[in-house]
C-alpha cells in the first residue's frame, strides 16, 4: 500500500515537473487592471482551441504602464505579449527595437482593419505595423436622456441650438456641462470634444497638408467659440474643478452634458447604473456643416522580439484579430473593437460607432505627440490660459505653430 | 556586551570585559610570553572581538547606502551624459543634456519656470512654516493655557500621510463643495469666493498653505526643543533687566535657538526645492494650470519618465535636470549650514 502511494506520487510529480516543458507559456502584459475577468475569459477561449499553449495575463499601473514595459523590456525580462499604446506612446517602444514587426503575411487579419487603426500602431518613418490595434475612442458629447427630455431639448443640430439647448438648462437650474478644466489633460478633451465640426474636415485635411498652421482662422474661431461656451455654460469655477468631480457632477445627474471620451459611457453608467445617457457629435456652425467627432485609436497588441516563444505570440496575436475575439471583446467590455465587422449589442456603443464614420482623427495625439513639446501640453496650457482669460485665440495659434515648430518639419520656417 | 556571535573562538567570560580590562580578555590562543601579548594585543583585538562586531554592524546599511542611494547618484550622474532614446541608451554626448535643459527652449523657459516656483515655495514655507512654527513652539514654551493639548494638536499633522493631506485640501478647495468656498459664502464675503487651484495666481499658494498646515508642527518641535534647552540661570538674569517679551524673544531666545534654526532652515531649503508629492497631487504632474505649480521635481519627473500626454520619455535630459537639481541643493546647502554654524553660541 505504502509503496504504491509513493510510485503514484513519484509519477505525479514527474509529470508536474515535465507538463511546463510541453505547453509553451506566454506572459501577457496590460494596463486594464479592471478588465482583468473578461481577459481570463478570452485566454481561456484561446487556450481551448490551442492546447500546449498558456497564457498567463499581469497587470501594472496605467499611469507609469510605459515606463514599467520599457523598463522591463531594456532588462531583458519583457513579457511575451503586451498591451501597447498607440502613437507616439507605440514610437517609444518600437523604436527602440523591442517589438515584433508584423505584416499580413503573419497576422492576416491585419489586411482588413482601417487605415487609420493601421496607422496608429505603425512607424511614421517606414509604416512599419507592430502591434494589432484593439479599440478606438470618440471624443464627443454625452448627455443625460431623462433630463433632456424633462426640459424639451433635442440633439442640438448647430453650434446656436447648442447654446440655446444649455440656457434652457440653465434656466431650469440644472448646469449644462459638468466639465472642469483644473486637470490638464481635460482642457484638450472640451477643445476637440466640442470643436472639431467648427474646425472641420477642411481645415484638418488642409493642416495635414501643409497647406495650413494652427493660425488658420477655422482653428482659432472654433478655440473662441469652445472657450464662450466653457465661459457661460461650465460649472461655476470650472477652471478649479478637477476631472473626478467633474464625473460626479454628471453622473449624480447635477448636470445635463459632458464633454468627453465614448470610454466614459461605462464610468457613468457604473457610477449611476440609473442614469440614460445618450451621445451625440458637437455640432457645427450650421445645421449643414458636417457633424465630427475626435477618433483615435487606444492602443495594441504587440509581439516582444526578443521573446523565447515567438510562434506562439504569433499565434496569440491571431486569435487578437480575430472577429471572434473582437465581437467577445466589445460584448463584455462595452469598448468600441478596431476589429472590422463586429456588431454592437449595446445600443450606445452602435451609436457611436455610427457617429465614427464622420470623424477627423483627435488631432494633438495622432499627430503632434511625436516632439518636445508635444501639441497637447501646448494646448492644454494654452487652453488653460484662454479659459481664465489670460490669453487669446490667435495667440494660442501662434503659440502652438511656433512651440511645434521645433520639431514638427511643416512649421519650420 | 555580548559579541559571541562574531568569534566563535573566544570564551564567554571574555565577551563581558570592557576595554579598559586589557589581558583578561584574550580568549584560548593568547595564553603565552605577556610581551607578545602586549605587542600583538591592540591590533588582534580589534580585529577579532569588537572590531569584527562593529563592522557587521556596519557593512550592511553601508551596502544598503551604496546599493541604493551611491549607486543611483553615481549611475545618474553617468546617464546624464549620453543621448536616450526611451529608456536604450545611445552615444555619449557630454554636456549636450545639461545646455539642453539649460539653455534650449522650451526646456530652457520649463526650467526657469519651475525653478522660479521652487524659489517662491522656499521664502512663502520659510515665512509660514517655519516664522509659524517659531511662534507656535514660544507660545507652547510659555506655556500658555492648553499648552500641553497643543504641543500634540500643532504635532498631529506632521504625522498624517501627505496623500491625506492633499486630498482633504483639495476638497476644502474645491470651487462648488469646498468648505472654504462655501464659508466665505455663508459669511458674506462671496466675491472671494474663488477656484483656488485653477487658477494660475491662487493655486501654488493654495498648496503651500496646505503644506504649511501639514508640516508646521515640525519647526515648531524642533524650536520648542531648543528653548528647553535655555539655562533657567540666564532667564532669570533676564527677568531682572526687562519685562519686555520682545526683548526676550530677539536678544535671548533667538539667538539661544540658532542651532534649532540651523536645522530647520537647511531641511526646508532641501525640502522646498525637492518639492513632488503635494503638487503631484493638487495640480497634477503638467503643473496645472499652466506650469503656474509647476516645480523642479515634477519637471524631472515629466522629462524622464514621460507623461500621457507628451510620450515623450527622455532619460539623458531628466537625468542632466536631476544632476543640477543635487549639484545646487548640496552647495546651497552646505553655504546655508556653514553660515548659519558661524552664528550658534557655545554655551
Amino acid at each position: 500500500m505504502k509503496t504504491n502511494l509513493i510510485r503514484i506520487g513519484a509519477a505525479l510529480s514527474a509529470v508536474l515537473v515535465a507538463a511546463p516543458a510541453f505547453a509553451q507559456e506566454l506572459t501577457f502584459w496590460s494596463w486594464r487592471q479592471e478588465d482583468r475577468a473578461a481577459y481570463e475569459t478570452f485566454i481561456d477561449t484561446f487556450e481551448a482551441a490551442n492546447p500546449g499553449i498558456t497564457v498567463k495575463f499581469e497587470t501594472f499601473e496605467a499611469a507609469n504602464y510605459n515606463t514599467i514595459l520599457s523598463t522591463a523590456l531594456a532588462g531583458g525580462v519583457g513579457p511575451d505579449v503586451m498591451m501597447v499604446r498607440a502613437y507616439g506612446g507605440m514610437e517609444n517602444v518600437a523604436s527602440a527595437g523591442y517589438l515584433e514587426a508584423l505584416s499580413n503575411e503573419s497576422v492576416p487579419a491585419l489586411a482588413d482593419f482601417a487605415a487609420p487603426a493601421i496607422a496608429a500602431e505603425s512607424m511614421r518613418s517606414d509604416g512599419t505595423i507592430y502591434a494589432v490595434p484593439f479599440a478606438s475612442q470618440t471624443q464627443l458629447v454625452i448627455y443625460n436622456k431623462a433630463i433632456f427630455d424633462a426640459n424639451g431639448i433635442e440633439e442640438p443640430q448647430s453650434w446656436d441650438e447648442l447654446k440655446a439647448a444649455s440656457q434652457k438648462l440653465k434656466d431650469a437650474g440644472v448646469i449644462p456641462f459638468a466639465n472642469g478644466t483644473a486637470t490638464a489633460w481635460q482642457n484638450e478633451t472640451v477643445t476637440f470634444g466640442l470643436g472639431s465640426s467648427l474646425m472641420g474636415k477642411d481645415f484638418y485635411d488642409a493642416l495635414m497638408a501643409g497647406d495650413a498652421d494652427f493660425t488658420d482662422a477655422r482653428f482659432t474661431d472654433a478655440l473662441g467659440e469652445v472657450a464662450a461656451v466653457a465661459a457661460e455654460y461650465f460649472p461655476d469655477g470650472f477652471i478649479g474643478l478637477d476631472y473626478p468631480s467633474a464625473q460626479q457632477l454628471f453622473s449624480s445627474e447635477m448636470a445635463g452634458m459632458f464633454v468627453g471620451g465614448s470610454y466614459e459611457l461605462a464610468t457613468f453608467k457604473t457610477q449611476n447604473p440609473d442614469i440614460e445617457l445618450g451621445v451625440f457629435a458637437a455640432p457645427g456652425k450650421t445645421a449643414e456643416d458636417a457633424k465630427l467627432v475626435g477618433l483615435y485609436f487606444d492602443g495594441g497588441y504587440a509581439a516582444n522580439a526578443a521573446g523565447a516563444n515567438k510562434e506562439a505570440s504569433v499565434k496569440f496575436l491571431n486569435y487578437l484579430a480575430s472577429k471572434e475575439f473582437g465581437q467577445a471583446f466589445a460584448n463584455t467590455l462595452n469598448n468600441i473593437s478596431t476589429i472590422p465587422g463586429v456588431t454592437f449589442d449595446n445600443p450606445l456603443l452602435a451609436e457611436v460607432n455610427d457617429l465614427n464614420k464622420s470623424s477627423i482623427p483627435y488631432l494633438m495625439l495622432a499627430h503632434f505627440r511625436y516632439g518636445e513639446p508635444s501639441g497637447s501640453v501646448l494646448i492644454q496650457a494654452e487652453m488653460q490660459k484662454l479659459f481664465a482669460g489670460e490669453t487669446t485665440p490667435v495667440a494660442i495659434g501662434e503659440a502652438l505653430t511656433t512651440g511645434l515648430a521645433a520639431w514638427y518639419e511643416p512649421f519650420k520656417k | 556586551m555580548r559579541d559571541s556571535g562574531c568569534d566563535g573562538n573566544q570564551p564567554e567570560t571574555q565577551n563581558s570585559t570592557s576595554p579598559l580590562m586589557g589581558e583578561d580578555g584574550w580568549g584560548v590562543a593568547a595564553s603565552a610570553d605577556p610581551k607578545i601579548k602586549r605587542a600583538l594585543k591592540v591590533p588582534q583585538l580589534r580585529m577579532t572581538g569588537r572590531g569584527l562586531w562593529i563592522s557587521a554592524l556596519i557593512v550592511p546599511p553601508l551596502c544598503f547606502v551604496a546599493l541604493f542611494i551611491v549607486y543611483p547618484i553615481v549611475s545618474a550622474f553617468a546617464y546624464a551624459f549620453f543621448d536616450w532614446q526611451g529608456l536604450k541608451r545611445l552615444d555619449f554626448v557630454g554636456l549636450e543634456n545639461f545646455h539642453t535643459v539649460l539653455f534650449v527652449e522650451p526646456y530652457r523657459s520649463w526650467t526657469i519656470n519651475a525653478f522660479k516656483n521652487n524659489v517662491i515655495v522656499f521664502f512663502a514655507l520659510m515665512v509660514l512654516q517655519n516664522g509659524l512654527g517659531f511662534i507656535l513652539a514660544y507660545a507652547l514654551w510659555r506655556e500658555l493655557p492648553g499648552a500641553r493639548f497643543h504641543r500634540i494638536a500643532v504635532f498631529l499633522p506632521v504625522v498624517l500621510s501627505t496623500i491625506i493631506v492633499a486630498y482633504l485640501f483639495k476638497l476644502f478647495y474645491h470651487p462648488l463643495f469646498g468648505v472654504v468656498n462655501i464659508t466665505l459664502k455663508g459669511i458674506g464675503l462671496g466675491w472671494l469666493a474663488q477656484p483656488w487651484l485653477g487658477q494660475s495666481g491662487t493655486a501654488l499658494g493654495s498648496i503651500i498653505v496646505a503644506q504649511a498646515w501639514h508640516m508646521v508642527g515640525f519647526p515648531t518641535l524642533v524650536f520648542l526643543a531648543g528653548m528647553q534647552r535655555i539655562p533657567s540661570e540666564i532667564l532669570d538674569a533676564v527677568r531682572m533687566e526687562t519685562e519686555s517679551e520682545w526683548v526676550k524673544i530677539t536678544k535671548i531666545v533667538w539667538p539661544l535657538v540658532a542651532p534649532s534654526a540651523t536645522i530647520v532652515f537647511t531641511l526646508l531649503f532641501v525640502g522646498a526645492f525637492n518639492w513632488f508629492e503635494l503638487p503631484y497631487i493638487m495640480g497634477g504632474l503638467d503643473g496645472s494650470p499652466f506650469g503656474s505649480t509647476d516645480v523642479l521635481g515634477l519637471y524631472f519627473y515629466r522629462t524622464a519618465f514621460g507623461n500621457v500626454s507628451s510620450g515623450q520619455q527622455d532619460f539623458g535630459l531628466g537625468s542632466a535636470l536631476a544632476v543640477i537639481i543635487f549639484i545646487f541643493i548640496a552647495i546651497v546647502a552646505g553655504v546655508i549650514t556653514t553660515r548659519l554654524r558661524a552664528r550658534e553660541i557655545q554655551l
